[in-house]
C-alpha cells in the first residue's frame, strides 16, 4: 500500500490474545502518552494464558534468535523517568532460534501469577503491569511488544472497623466532636457521621470535609510526600451555635480512589485523609485531620 | 448611602437572576435531551446563585421563587426519569454527590419529593432523611428558605391519615413529627438572625425578620391542616410543643407572631379545650411581647365562635373559660410590669366583650372585671394617656350597648369607679355616651336609688368636678351637654307617684349641685317633670278621693318654690319668672290659690327687681297677663290685688306703642269668657279708653319729634279689641 511507510514498518506483527479476552472485564488505563485505552482486568493468583501470534509482513521471513513472553510488574518513579524496577518477572520461551515464513501462533500460561500490588498511576510513581513480547533479533533489533493490563485486589470487608470519633477545639473559642462511623471504608462506600458544636465563639462561616491522598515515594532523606485534594464536599454554610450537629454523608463513588497501599515493595505509599475544615469570616481555617484506611471490595454485580 | 446599597442590592440581584437564567437554560437543553448528568451540574450551577449572601430576604425571596420554578420542572424531568426506568435511589444518591451543600439540598429535596410520590419506601423515612440533613444549611435567610422549600415540596406528601402516603399506626404522629420538627428548626433559625450582625443594624433586621415570619408560620398552618390532628394529639403533642418552642426561643418579634398564628390557625374548639395551656404560656413570654393584642385576638376569636353557635355555649362552662382567661390575665399583668396601663385595660376591654359574648347573664363577671381593672388603676390618678382613655370608654361602652338597658350598668357597682379614673373631658363623654343610650333605648329610669346611681355616674356633667380647673369646653359643647343632661331628666319616670316623688327630690338635690352655668339648663325640665307629677297627682285624686297619699301637689310646689329660686342666684330672672307662672298655674288647676298667689307674688317681685330690661319687661309683663288671665282660683281680693299690680306695670313701661299694647291686653283681665262673674266691662272699657290715650298721646310724640302724623297700627289694633269685646257684649252697654 504505503510502500514508503512499509519499509520502516517491522518485519512482523506481533499480537497477544487472551483466551478469556472475551469474557474478561476491560478497564480504562492511561498509557504513558495520556491516552485512554481498555485493558483487560487481573487480580492476583489469577492465571494469565493467550495466545501470540507473530506474523511476518507479507512474502517476508523473519529470522530470529528465539521467542519469549515475559509477565513483568515495574515501578516507574517519576524523577527517574523510563527507568523499570522489575518486582515481577516472568519468562517464558515460546521459540527455539530458526525463521518465520507465514504466521505462527503461540499459546502461553502463566499460572497463578503473585500480583501483589495494584496498578497504580500516581502523582510521582507508577506501577504497571505488562506482558512484553520478544523476537529477538542480533543485527536488526528485536521487535518488542507490550500489552498492557492491570491488576486489583480485593479485600474482605474487615472484621474490625471501629468509628472514628474525637473532641477537638481551641480553648475557649470553638469546641466540636465528630465522628465518622468507620475508620475503613471501601471504594464505593459512604462516610456517614455527624460535628456536633459544643462551643462556638467564632463566626463561621462554612465547613468542608476534604478528602485527601498522601502519596510518598522514596525513602529516608529522599522521601517525597505529595497531598493531593480529591474532593472537596461542604458540610455546613453558615454559622452554627452551640448545640447544633450537623450531618455528615458523603458518597465515595464520585471519586477516583484507590486502597490504601503501604509501603508498595520499599518504593512508595499512599494513604488517605479525612480532612475536616471550618472556615470563619475572615477566611482563617480550622481543620483536622484524620487517617482513613481505603480498601477495594469485591463488586458483587 | 441607603440609596447606594439599594442599588447595589439591586444590581445583584439582576446578576443573580442572570446567573441563574443561563444556567437553567443549559439545564433544559439537557432535559430536552435527556442528559441526566449536565442536569443535574447545570441544576447545581444554578442553585449557586442562591448561596449569595448579599441579599436582603425581600429580594433573596425573589430568586428563590424563580429557582422554584426552575426546580418544578426538574421534578418533572426526575419523574419521567423513573419512569424510564431509572433507579429512583440511585437518583437519590446521585444528587448527593454535589460539592456544596445549598444546591445538594435543594436537588435532595426536590428528588424526595419524587422519591416519596414513588412509594419505593415509606414517606415517613425520606422525610425524616430530608429533614435530618437540612442541618447542614445554619445561615438564616438560606436555611429558612431551604426548610420551605422543603416544607412546600412535602405538604402534599405528609403520611398524614386519609393520604395516599399514610404509613402504619403512628402515621399522623409521623407526619407532626416532621412538621413540628421543622417549624422548631425554621425558628431557630429565624431567631438567630435577631443576635448577627452589628447592633447598630438592629431595626433593619428586625425589618428584614418581620418579612420572614411567613415562612416559619408556614409550618404552623400545615400542622393545621394535618387531618390527623385530633383534639387529643393537639393537646398532648403539638400545642405543648409548639408552646416550648415559642417560650423557649425567649424572642419578641417571634413570640409574639406565633402566638397569634397559633390562635388564628387551630380550630376554636381546640383553643377552647386547651385553653390552660396556651394561656398559661402567656405570662412566660418575654416582658416586652404585645401580649395584650394576642389575648385579645384570642379572647375576640373565641366570642365570635360563642355567637357563631348557641350550641357551643355549654361547652364556654364546661371549661369555664371566663374564669381562665380571667387568671391569665391577671397573670399576665402582673408578669408584664412594665406594660401600660392601657395594654392592661385593652385586655380588660377584651374579657369584657369575650364575657358579653359568652355569658350574657353573669353580670357578676362584668362586675369583676370592671373591678379588676379600677385595682389596676387604683393609686395612678387621673389618666392621662390618650390609648389607656380610649380604652377605658370602649370598656365601659360595651355593657352599654350589649344590654341596651342602663338599668344593668347601674347595678354593676364598679363602673362609677372606672370612671372616676377618667379625665374630665373624657368622662363628661362617657357620661355623654351614657344618656345618648339611655334616650337611643328609650330607658326609663324608675327608681330613685337608680336615678342616685345614675347621676352618681354622670356627675361630670352635673357639677364642676374641679373648681379650680375650669375647663376650656366652648360655649357651644358646654349647652349641647347641659341639653343632653336635660334631656336626661325627662327620662327620669315612673308611674309609681310616690317613687316619682323620690325622684324628684333626688334629681333637686343633684342638679342643686351644678352651679349657676348649669342651672338654667337643669331646672326647667326638672320644674316640668315635677309639674307633670302634680298633674298626675291632681287626677289620681279625682279618681280615688280621700285616700291619703305621701306626696301631695302642696310639697311639690314647696319644692319647685325653692329650686327655682336658685334660679335668681344665677342670675335667670326671665327665666325664673316663666316657671313661677307655669307653677302658679299648675296651682292654680289644684285650685290651691294661696300656693298660686305666693308663686304670682314671687313672679311680681322677680318684675320689680330683676327684669329691668324694657325688652323683656314687655315679654315678662304679656306673659304675666297671660297667665292671670287664665286664673280661677282667686278669689276677687287677690285677683283685684294682681291684675291692678299688672295694670300698673303696663302703663309703666317705657316705650308708648307698648304701654299701649299692654294696656289694651290688660282689658282681658277683666272679661273671662267662662266665667260669668269676672266679666267687668266697665273696667274692660277703661282699659281700652286707656289704651286710645296712650295711643294718641304716642301720636302727637311721633307728630312732634319726626314731624309726621305716624302709625295707625295702635289705633287699628286697639279697634279689634273694641270689635272683639263689642262681639261679646263687654263694650256695647258703654259706648
Amino acid at each position: 500500500m504505503n510502500f514508503i511507510i512499509g519499509a520502516f514498518k517491522p518485519a512482523c506483527n506481533v499480537s497477544i490474545t487472551f483466551s478469556d479476552g472475551k469474557s474478561r472485564k476491560q478497564v480504562p488505563l492511561k498509557n504513558e502518552n495520556g491516552q485512554t485505552v481498555t485493558v483487560p482486568l487481573f487480580q492476583s493468583q489469577e492465571t494469565i494464558a493467550g495466545k501470540i501470534s507473530v506474523e511476518p509482513v507479507s512474502g517476508k521471513k523473519v529470522e530470529h534468535n528465539g521467542i519469549k513472553v515475559e509477565l513483568l510488574g515495574q515501578i516507574e518513579m517519576y524523577f527517574d523517568r523510563g527507568n523499570f524496577y522489575d518486582f515481577t518477572s516472568l519468562v517464558r520461551e515460546l521459540d527455539v532460534p530458526g525463521e518465520i515464513y507465514e504466521r505462527k501462533t503461540y499459546p502461553f500460561e502463566f499460572s497463578s501469577v503473585e500480583m501483589p500490588y495494584e496498578t497504580y498511576n500516581g502523582a510521582n510513581v507508577r506501577l504497571r503491569y505488562v506482558l512484553k513480547v520478544t523476537v529477538s533479533r542480533g543485527y536488526a533489533g528485536s521487535i518488542v511488544e507490550h500489552q498492557n493490563f492491570v491488576v486489583r485486589n480485593y479485600t474482605p470487608p474487615p472484621s474490625i472497623n471501629n468509628s472514628i470519633k474525637m473532641e477537638v477545639g481551641i480553648e475557649d473559642c470553638l469546641h466540636i466532636e465528630f465522628e465518622y462511623n468507620k475508620g475503613k471504608y471501601h471504594l464505593k462506600d459512604v462516610i456517614v457521621g455527624k460535628i456536633y458544636f459544643l462551643l462556638v465563639r467564632i463566626k463561621l462561616k462554612n465547613m468542608d470535609l476534604e478528602i485527601r491522598r498522601r502519596e510518598s515515594t522514596g525513602s529516608g532523606a529522599n522521601t517525597h510526600v505529595e497531598t493531593e485534594t480529591l474532593a472537596k464536599f461542604e458540610l455546613m454554610d453558615g454559622a452554627p451555635v452551640r448545640g447544633e450537629s450537623i450531618p455528615i454523608r458523603l458518597f465515595l463513588s464520585p471519586y477516583e480512589l484507590t486502597p490504601t497501599y503501604r509501603n508498595i515493595n520499599n518504593k512508595f505509599s499512599v494513604k488517605y485523609y479525612l480532612n475536616l475544615v471550618l472556615v470563619d469570616e475572615e477566611d482563617r481555617r480550622y481543620f483536622k485531620q484524620q487517617e482513613i484506611t481505603m480498601y477495594r471490595l469485591q463488586e458483587t454485580s | 448611602m441607603m440609596a447606594g446599597v439599594a442599588e447595589d442590592e439591586e444590581k445583584w440581584l439582576s446578576a443573580g437572576i442572570t446567573g441563574l437564567q443561563q444556567n437553567a437554560f443549559y439545564m433544559h437543553r439537557a432535559l430536552d435531551s435527556n442528559n441526566l448528568k449536565d442536569a443535574l451540574k447545570y441544576s447545581a450551577q444554578m442553585l449557586s446563585e442562591l448561596r449569595t449572601s448579599r441579599l436582603s430576604p425581600h429580594k433573596y425571596y425573589e430568586l428563590y421563587m424563580r429557582a422554584f420554578d426552575e426546580l418544578r420542572k426538574l421534578e418533572m424531568f426526575f419523574k419521567e426519569e423513573t419512569n424510564r426506568g431509572c433507579s429512583i435511589v440511585e437518583l437519590y444518591e446521585l444528587v448527593q454527590h454535589a460539592g456544596n451543600i445549598l444546591p445538594r439540598l435543594y436537588l435532595l429535596c426536590t428528588v424526595g419529593s419524587v422519591y416519596i410520590r414513588s412509594k419505593e419506601a415509606p414517606a415517613k423515612d425520606v422525610l425524616k432523611d430530608l429533614i435530618e440533613m437540612c442541618r447542614g444549611i445554619q445561615h438564616p435567610v438560606r436555611g429558612l428558605f431551604l426548610r420551605s422549600y422543603l416544607s412546600q415540596v412535602s405538604r402534599d406528601k405528609l403520611p398524614d391519615i386519609g393520604s395516599e402516603y399514610e404509613g402504619d399506626a403512628d402515621t399522623a404522629m409521623d407526619a407532626v413529627e416532621f412538621v413540628l420538627q421543622n417549624f422548631t428548626e425554621m425558628n431557630k433559625l429565624w431567631v438567630r438572625m435577631q443576635h448577627q450582625g452589628p447592633a447598630r443594624d438592629k431595626e433593619k433586621r428586625e425589618k428584614e425578620r418581620s418579612e420572614l415570619r411567613d415562612l416559619v408560620g408556614k409550618n404552623l398552618h400545615v400542622l393545621g391542616q394535618i387531618e390527623g390532628v385530633d383534639l387529643d394529639m393537639y393537646r398532648e403533642t403539638v400545642l405543648p410543643r409548639v408552646l416550648e418552642q415559642v417560650v423557649n426561643c425567649k424572642d419578641e418579634i417571634a413570640q409574639y407572631y406565633l402566638m397569634d398564628c397559633v390562635i388564628q390557625v387551630f380550630p376554636d374548639e381546640y383553643h377552647l379545650q386547651t385553653l390552660e395551656t396556651l394561656l398559661g404560656a402567656c405570662p412566660q413570654l418575654q416582658p416586652s411581647v404585645d401580649i395584650k393584642t394576642v389575648l385579645a385576638g384570642l379572647m375576640e376569636r373565641l366570642s365570635n365562635y360563642a355567637a357563631s353557635s348557641a350550641e357551643v355555649l355549654p361547652t364556654f362552662f364546661q371549661v369555664e373559660a371566663f374564669a381562665k382567661l380571667n387568671i391569665a390575665i391577671g397573670k399576665v399583668i402582673e408578669a408584664q410590669d412594665d406594660m401600660p396601663i392601657y395594654g392592661a385595660v385593652t385586655l380588660y376591654a377584651s374579657l369584657l366583650t369575650f364575657t358579653l359574648h359568652v355569658h350574657p347573664d353573669r353580670l357578676d363577671y362584668v362586675d369583676q372585671i370592671l373591678g379588676a381593672c379600677v385595682k389596676k388603676l387604683s393609686g395612678k390618678g387621673k389618666l392621662n394617656d390618650s390609648k389607656a382613655t380610649k380604652q377605658i370608654v370602649a370598656l365601659l361602652s360595651a355593657p352599654l350597648e350589649k344590654y341596651k338597658d342602663i338599668d344593668t350598668a347601674l347595678k354593676l357597682s364598679n363602673y362609677p369607679h372606672v370612671m372616676e379614673y377618667l379625665d374630665n373631658g373624657t368622662n363628661k363623654e362617657m357620661s355623654n355616651v351614657i344618656i345618648q343610650s339611655i334616650m337611643k333605648n328609650r330607658t326609663c329610669i324608675s327608681t330613685a336609688e337608680k336615678v342616685e346611681a345614675l347621676f352618681e355616674l354622670i356627675k361630670g356633667l352635673i357639677k364642676d368636678i374641679d373648681e379650680n380647673l375650669q375647663d376650656e369646653l366652648d360655649e357651644e359643647d358646654f349647652k349641647e351637654e347641659q341639653n343632653s343632661v336635660a334631656r336626661l331628666i325627662q327620662m327620669l319616670y315612673t308611674d309609681d307617684t310616690e317613687e316619682m316623688m323620690k325622684i324628684i327630690h333626688t334629681v333637686r338635690k343633684h342638679i342643686l349641685t351644678g352651679g349657676p352655668k348649669r342651672l338654667p339648663f337643669t331646672v326647667p325640665p326638672f320644674a316640668f317633670s315635677a309639674l307633670k307629677l302634680v298633674r298626675r297627682l291632681q287626677s289620681q285624686n279625682e279618681n280615688v278621693s280621700g285616700e291619703e297619699v305621701a306626696a301631695t301637689p302642696k310639697d311639690i310646689f314647696q319644692i319647685l318654690m325653692q329650686t327655682i329660686e336658685a334660679l335668681s342666684s344665677v342670675p335667670a330672672p326671665e327665666l325664673a319668672l316663666r316657671l313661677y307662672l307655669q307653677c302658679a298655674e299648675a296651682a292654680n288647676d289644684c285650685d290651691l290659690e294661696p300656693v298660686a298667689y305666693e308663686f304670682f307674688t314671687q313672679a311680681y317681685i322677680l318684675y320689680e327687681e330683676e327684669i329691668s330690661d324694657s325688652k323683656a319687661q314687655v315679654t315678662s309683663i304679656h306673659l304675666i297677663i297671660g297667665t292671670l288671665q287664665r286664673m280661677h282660683a282667686f278669689g276677687v281680693e287677690n285677683r283685684d290685688t294682681l291684675t291692678h299690680k299688672a295694670t300698673g306695670y303696663s302703663s309703666k313701661l317705657l316705650k308708648k306703642p307698648d304701654q299701649c299694647r299692654a294696656v289694651y291686653a290688660c282689658s282681658h283681665l277683666f272679661w273671662l269668657d267662662e266665667h260669668n262673674d269676672m266679666k267687668d266691662g266697665e273696667r274692660v272699657m277703661l282699659c281700652l279708653k286707656r289704651a286710645l290715650r296712650i295711643a294718641n298721646a304716642a301720636q302727637q310724640m311721633a307728630n312732634a319729634t319726626r314731624g309726621s302724623s305716624g302709625s295707625v297700627v295702635l289705633f287699628i289694633e286697639i279697634l279689634n279689641k273694641y270689635l272683639y269685646f263689642y262681639e261679646k257684649g263687654g263694650v256695647a252697654d258703654y259706648r
